[in-house]
């Protein structure tokens, strides 16, 4: 029973960390918080479901929720920050913004959904369950497990073993210095959020397949979790959040599992509180992280 | 090989130059030295496209590149050495130098991970180590290490002997030297005149926003007023 849950801990840990990468990666380079972000991964799940309903295969879903997320997180960036950025003001500033984002975003999607909340067609992905150790598994849980254990291997790679990783992570070192070695920030900027838009959209399919529930405002309560998730990582963290998902997705499948389940989120935040008092720049995080003033 | 003509700048309604005329010529090493806050930071970033210019023109060889963005002036070759030891803190020094090659735009290098090591061997014994644990003085090699991965053809430096202790002060300069023997064009920014007059062929003084005066470094050392104000400890 109990290697049960943490197995499906795993996979809700998963989840998480998709998402809040993202937020984080953003967090880290632009000291800006985007709550745009839910919306951003309730769209990634909308392109999959209409892909699907219009006849294409789900594979073929995921890669257009991949890429649309992506650029919709790019345009957002262009938008809500570019501009507000060169007014120093950004850190106010950003979030007001991208909570207009998050609404636009929204809105559109509750007008083309009609409020309705969308289902995949029966077996758009098959059910088939494994038994193996006394374990049940479904295809799509393994498929959850894998494709964010693939994207986050590949999130590492790009940012710790490339050339473009390097330069993002010397913008997020220092902008200045970053510039006058011939990076040219904006670039580096847009690649950040296609990144962070693809891997919330991507989470935003898998949520869309595991609960096959789909609507408009599915992004807020992952955003609520992201946000927390961050700040117990260390903002801008990127090992931070890994960890700071798997504490969660565990937290949050154990209590479901044991507890009474109105109890789950009240033992989550608390247990947040809990590690601020004895760390309170988060698990990983750094002193500095929140200070914008300081890296210029 | 760097022209300035005439350069205007001000910050928010503050004239931090006022018309400034200067030039570097290939394989030279230029010093400019003055009071604190007289614009020579100023007229650097202005070279590299941190600030942008009111009025004149920066050509550099025959291209002008006056108020062009920061990383469009390093196509040119043109790098500066921030001040204050902007390294990467949380890369490793073998990052940091990577991330420098950026500046190379597809140009051929000038120079190599292991000429630079030659320059600088403290950096290869901790080429693994996180930038930000280094020393003042190891970090400062660093970014000149840095910007020389990229390429340079005009190297600017802002104040490299900002806050370190006199014996690093000189294990840096030495190393200035070695790349001033090598060739490399050099422009310095140094508030300590008598180390900047010391390493240069030529200097400019500049106050308030104007050069006062310029010359062979060698005159400038002996020239009575500026023994008076920027050498009167010595």
């Amino acid at each position: 029973m109990l290697a049960q849950q943490l197995l499906n801990g795993l996979v809700v840990s998963g989840v998480y960390a998709l998402f809040s990468l993202g937020f984080t990666l953003v967090f880290g380079i632009q000291r800006i918080l985007n709550l745009a972000h839910g919306a951003i991964f309730m769209t990634g799940a909308m392109v999959a479901f209409y892909t699907v309903k219009g006849g294409g295969p789900l594979w073929l879903g995921f890669i257009l929720a991949i890429l649309a997320s992506g650029a919709l997180s790019v345009l957002v960036e262009i938008v809500c920050f570019r501009r507000l950025r060169k007014t120093g003001d950004e850190e106010f500033g950003g979030i007001i913004s991208s909570i207009g984002a998050g609404l636009v975003i929204t809105t559109i999607a509750q007008q083309v959904s009609s409020t309705q909340v969308l289902r995949f067609p029966f077996e758009t992905f098959p059910v088939v369950i494994f038994k193996f150790w006394g374990l049940r598994v479904s295809m799509l849980q393994l498929f959850m497990a894998g494709a964010a254990i693939i994207l986050v291997l590949i999130l590492g790679y790009y940012v710790y073993r490339t050339a473009f990783g390097r330069r993002i992570r010397a913008v997020t070192d220092n902008e200045h210095a970053a510039m006058l070695m011939g990076i040219n920030p904006n670039f580096v900027y847009s690649q950040t959020y296609f990144l962070a838009g693809a891997l919330a959209g991507a989470a935003g399919v898998l949520v869309g397949l595991a609960f096959n529930s789909i609507t408009f405002l599915m992004g807020e309560p992952y955003l609520m979790f992201a946000f927390a998730i961050i700040i117990l990582g260390g903002l801008g963290s990127i090992p931070g959040a890994l960890l700071a998902s798997l504490v969660f997705g565990m937290v949050q499948t154990l209590t479901i599992a044991y507890l009474p389940s109105g109890l789950t989120d009240t033992i989550i935040f608390a247990s947040l509180f809990l590690i601020l008092l004895v760390r309170p720049h988060g698990i990983l995080g750094k002193e500095d992280a929140g200070n914008l003033r300081g890296r210029r | 090989m760097l022209e300035v003509r005439d350069l205007k700048v001000s910050y928010s309604g503050i004239q931090a130059l006022r018309g400034v005329s200067m030039n570097v010529s290939s394989g030279e090493t230029v010093a400019l030295i003055g009071p604190n806050g007289a614009g020579k930071s100023s007229l650097l970033n202005t070279i590299s496209g941190i600030v942008r210019p009111e009025s004149g023109s920066v050509m550099f060889e025959a291209g002008d590149i006056t108020g062009a963005r920061a990383w469009v002036v390093t196509k040119a070759g043109v790098l500066q050495v921030p001040e204050g030891r902007k390294v990467f803190g949380e890369m490793t020094v073998l990052e940091n130098l990577q991330v420098g090659e950026t500046a190379l735009h597809g140009r051929a290098p000038t120079y190599r991970l292991q000429d630079v090591f030659d320059v600088f061997p403290i950096l290869q014994e901790r080429r693994e180590q996180r930038a930000g644990s280094l020393s003042g003085g190891q970090q400062q090699m660093l970014v000149i290490a840095r910007a020389l991965m990229g390429g340079p053809r005009l190297l600017l430096l802002d104040e490299p002997s900002l806050g370190l202790a006199p014996v690093i002060i000189s294990q840096v300069f030495d190393a200035l030297a070695e790349l001033k023997a090598q060739g490399l064009t050099i422009l310095l920014v140094e508030q300590n005149a008598h180390l900047a007059l010391t390493a240069s062929d030529r200097a400019y003084v500049i106050e308030q926003g104007r050069i006062m005066k310029s010359g062979a470094s060698m005159d400038l050392a002996k020239d009575p007023e500026v023994t008076a104000l920027y050498l009167g400890q010595e």
